[in-house]
C-alpha cells in the first residue's frame, strides 16, 4: 500500500521533471520585463517570479538538479558505508573495534556544521556538494551493514566457503554482498530524501547550487523571500519538494516493512 | 553508572579536540579573511590589524595559541563584533537557542507520544490513518517550507503573532519558531511510539493483564507505555542534533539571536573565533546530551549492559 503509493508519486514526479521541459516554450533564465510576479495563467503555467522568469521551467530544471544531487550523493554514501561496514563486520575483532570506534567519533562531530562551513568557503562546485553530503550520510549505512555482515558470517554457507579456502575477497563480494542487497536497497531509499533535504537546506541558506543553476531548495528560498508579492513562487517548488520526499519516504518504509524482518514498524 | 559518566567525558576530550582542529584548519584553508573590505586598506594598516589579532604568525603557532587559550576557558576576541569576546557572545546566544530547543523538544515529545498512542489504540482505523499520513507529510516537509507559510497566514494575514524577532523570549515570539522546529520530530516520535506500542500490546504480559480484567487505561499507562518509550529515548540523541541544525534555519528565518545565526553570520564574515566557539559549544552539547540519553535509557531499561561504555544511543 505504502510502497505502491510511494512508487506512483515518484513515477509521476520523475516523469514530469524529466519530460516536462519538452513542453516548455520559455527559457529558464530569460527575464520577462513586463511580466514580473505574474500569477499562474495559460502562458506561465506556474506563474513568474519577481524577476519575471518562468517558474514552470525553473521548477522542473531545479528538480532535475535536486534529484541528481540526491542520487549521486546517495551513491557516494552507499559505496563508502557498504564497503566500510562489510570490512568491519567481516574481519571482526580488533579491526572491527577500531573501525567502529571511528564511526562513533564521526557520530559525535557536528557534521552538518562542518558541511555548512565547507559550502561557505568552497561552495561554487557542485561535486563538493555530493562529496560533502555523501561523506556525512554513510555512517548509518556502515552500522547497518556491519550488523548484517556479522550475522551472515556466522551462517553455514559462509563457514563452508571459509573451510573450502576461498580468499576473503571472494567471500566478501560473491557471498556476503549479494545477501546484503535488500538491506542496502531499503536504507539507500531512505538516504535519498535525507540528501535532498540537506541539499535544499544548504541551498536555502544560499550555500548550495549557485545561479544560474537552481534547485528546489534555492527556489523555495527565493519564494519565501517574496511570498507576499508572489506566493506561487513558494508553493510550486515547495509542493514538488515535499511530494518527492513523501514519495521516497513511503517507498523506503514500504520496502522496509516487506524486506527487513527486524523492523516491523 | 559513575564509571560510565567519567569514561564518556574523558572520551569526549579527543572528540572535541578533533572537532576544533578540523574546523580551525578548514577555516584557515578558506579564501578570504575576516578583515577583507570593499575598500582596500593600506598595506601597513593591514599588517597592524593582522599583528593585533596575531594573524601574522605561522599558522601552527596560531593554532597552538588558540588551543592553549581554549583550555583556559577563553575563546578569544570576536573579529567582527568589536569589543565582544566570544565568551560574551555565547553567553548571549546559548540561552536563546537552548530555550528554543527545549520547548521544541518538549512539544515534540508531548504531541508525538500522544499522537502515537492514539494511532496505536485505533490501529488500522481512521484516526490511525490520519495520524500516520500526517506524520509522513510532517517528516517530508522541510521546516523552511512550513515556516514561511505559517508566517504568511498567522503573522502577516491574520496578525495573530509577531512575524519574527525575539523580544527577550516573550511567549508570543516563541510560538511559531517552536512549532516549526518541532513538527518533523512530532511526526517521527509519533511513528516510533505507534510501532513499539503495537508490538508491546501483542506481548504475553499484556495478554495476561487483559485476561485478569485490567481496564484498558490501566493496561496502557501502567504496563505498555513505559517499555514502548525506549525507542523514543534512543531517538532523542539524533533528534537533539537535528534540532540544533534545524534551529540554524529557524533562527535565520525568524531573526532570532541564537547560536545558529552566529554560526552562519560568523562563517560568512570569516569570524574565525566565533565559528570555532560555536562549533565547540555545539560539539559539547551533543556529547552531554548523548550521555544524558544513555543514562536515561539505562534508568528505564535496567537490562542494558552496564559494561559497554561507548554504546552510543543512536543507530
Amino acid at each position: 500500500m505504502k510502497l505502491k503509493m510511494g512508487l506512483i508519486i515518484l513515477t509521476v514526479i520523475v516523469t514530469v521533471v524529466l519530460l516536462g521541459p519538452l513542453w516548455a516554450t520559455l527559457d529558464p533564465e530569460t527575464i520577462h520585463w513586463d511580466d514580473m510576479a505574474i500569477a499562474p495563467d495559460t502562458v506561465y503555467w506556474f506563474g513568474t517570479d519577481v524577476m519575471g522568469r518562468d517558474l514552470y521551467i525553473r521548477t522542473l530544471l531545479g528538480g532535475q538538479v535536486s534529484l541528481m544531487v540526491g542520487l549521486l550523493a546517495t551513491i557516494v554514501s552507499v559505496l563508502i558505508g557498504v564497503l566500510y561496514g562489510m570490512l568491519a563486520g567481516y574481519f571482526g575483532g580488533k579491526v572491527d573495534a577500531v573501525m567502529m570506534r571511528l564511526v562513533d567519533v564521526f557520530y559525535a562531530l557536528p557534521f552538518l556544521f562542518l558541511v555548512i562551513l565547507l559550502m561557505v568557503f568552497f561552495g561554487q562546485q557542485l561535486w563538493l556538494l555530493f562529496a560533502a553530503i555523501g561523506c556525512y550520510l554513510w555512517l548509518d549505512m556502515a552500522r547497518i551493514v556491519r550488523g548484517q555482515t556479522l550475522m551472515l558470517k556466522e551462517q553455514g554457507f559462509i563457514e563452508a566457503s571459509v573451510a573450502l579456502g576461498q580468499p576473503s575477497k571472494n567471500i566478501l563480494f560473491k557471498h556476503i554482498l549479494p545477501n546484503l542487497k535488500s538491506v542496502v536497497i531499503v536504507y539507500a531509499t531512505l538516504i535519498v530524501p535525507q540528501v535532498i533535504m540537506i541539499e535544499s537546506f544548504l541551498s536555502f541558506l544560499g550555500l548550495g547550487v549557485q545561479e544560474p543553476m537552481t534547485s528546489w531548495g534555492a527556489l523555495v528560498n527565493e519564494g519565501a523571500d517574496n511570498m507576499e508579492l508572489a506566493p506561487w513562487s513558494l508553493w510550486f517548488p515547495a509542493l514538488f519538494l515535499s511530494l518527492t520526499l513523501v514519495g521516497f519516504n513511503l517507498v523506503g518504509d514500504g520496502l522496509r516493512d516487506r524486506w527487513d524482518p527486524s523492523n516491523k514498524t | 553508572m559513575l564509571n560510565l559518566v567519567v569514561k564518556r567525558l574523558l572520551w569526549g576530550i579527543p572528540v572535541l579536540w578533533l572537532v576544533l582542529t578540523l574546523t580551525f584548519f578548514l577555516l584557515r584553508a578558506a579564501p578570504g579573511g575576516p578583515f577583507d573590505q570593499e575598500r582596500e586598506l593600506p598595506a601597513e594598516v593591514e599588517k597592524l590589524i593582522a599583528a593585533k589579532y596575531q594573524l601574522n604568525q605561522p599558522i601552527v603557532q596560531q593554532y597552538g595559541h588558540y588551543l592553549k587559550s581554549v583550555i583556559q576557558g577563553d575563546l578569544g576576541p570576536s573579529f567582527q563584533y568589536v569589543d565582544y569576546s566570544i565568551n560574551e557572545l555565547i553567553t548571549l546566544g546559548l540561552p536563546v537557542s537552548l530555550k528554543l530547543g527545549f520547548y521544541a523538544l518538549l512539544l515534540a515529545l508531548l504531541l508525538g507520544i500522544g499522537l502515537g498512542m492514539v494511532a496505536a489504540l485505533y490501529a488500522n482505523k481512521w484516526p490511525d490513518s490520519v495520524a500516520m499520513i500526517t506524520a509522513v507529510i510532517g517528516i517530508s516537509t522541510p521546516n523552511f517550507v512550513i515556516a514561511p507559510m505559517l508566517i504568511m497566514w498567522l503573522a502577516v494575514n491574520w496578525q495573530w503573532l509577531p512575524v519574527g524577532g525575539w523580544s527577550g523570549g516573550h511567549w508570543s515570539y516563541l510560538v511559531l519558531p517552536v512549532i516549526t522546529l518541532s513538527l518533523p520530530y512530532i511526526a517521527a516520535i509519533a511513528r516510533l511510539v505507534r510501532g513499539s506500542l503495537l508490538e508491546i500490546l501483542n506481548q504475553p504480559f499484556i495478554r495476561t493483564a487483559k485476561a485478569k480484567g485490567l481496564s484498558q487505561k490501566a493496561m496502557i499507562f501502567k504496563h505498555a507505555l513505559r517499555p514502548s518509550l525506549l525507542p523514543v529515548i534512543s531517538y532523542l540523541g539524533p533528534a537533539a542534533v537535528g534540532l540544533m541544525t534545524g534551529s540554524v534555519v529557524i533562527e535565520q528565518i525568524f531573526g532570532i539571536p541564537g547560536m545558529g545565526r552566529y554560526f552562519v553570520q560568523g562563517a560568512l564574515n570569516r569570524d574565525y573565533t566565533l565559528v570555532l566557539g560555536v562549533v565547540l559549544v555545539i560539539g559539547l552539547m551533543m556529547l552531554l546530551f548523548n550521555l544524558l540519553v544513555d543514562l536515561l535509557y539505562r534508568l528505564i531499561d535496567p537490562r542494558i549492559d552496564q559494561n559497554s561504555p561507548l554504546s552510543v544511543g543512536n543507530g
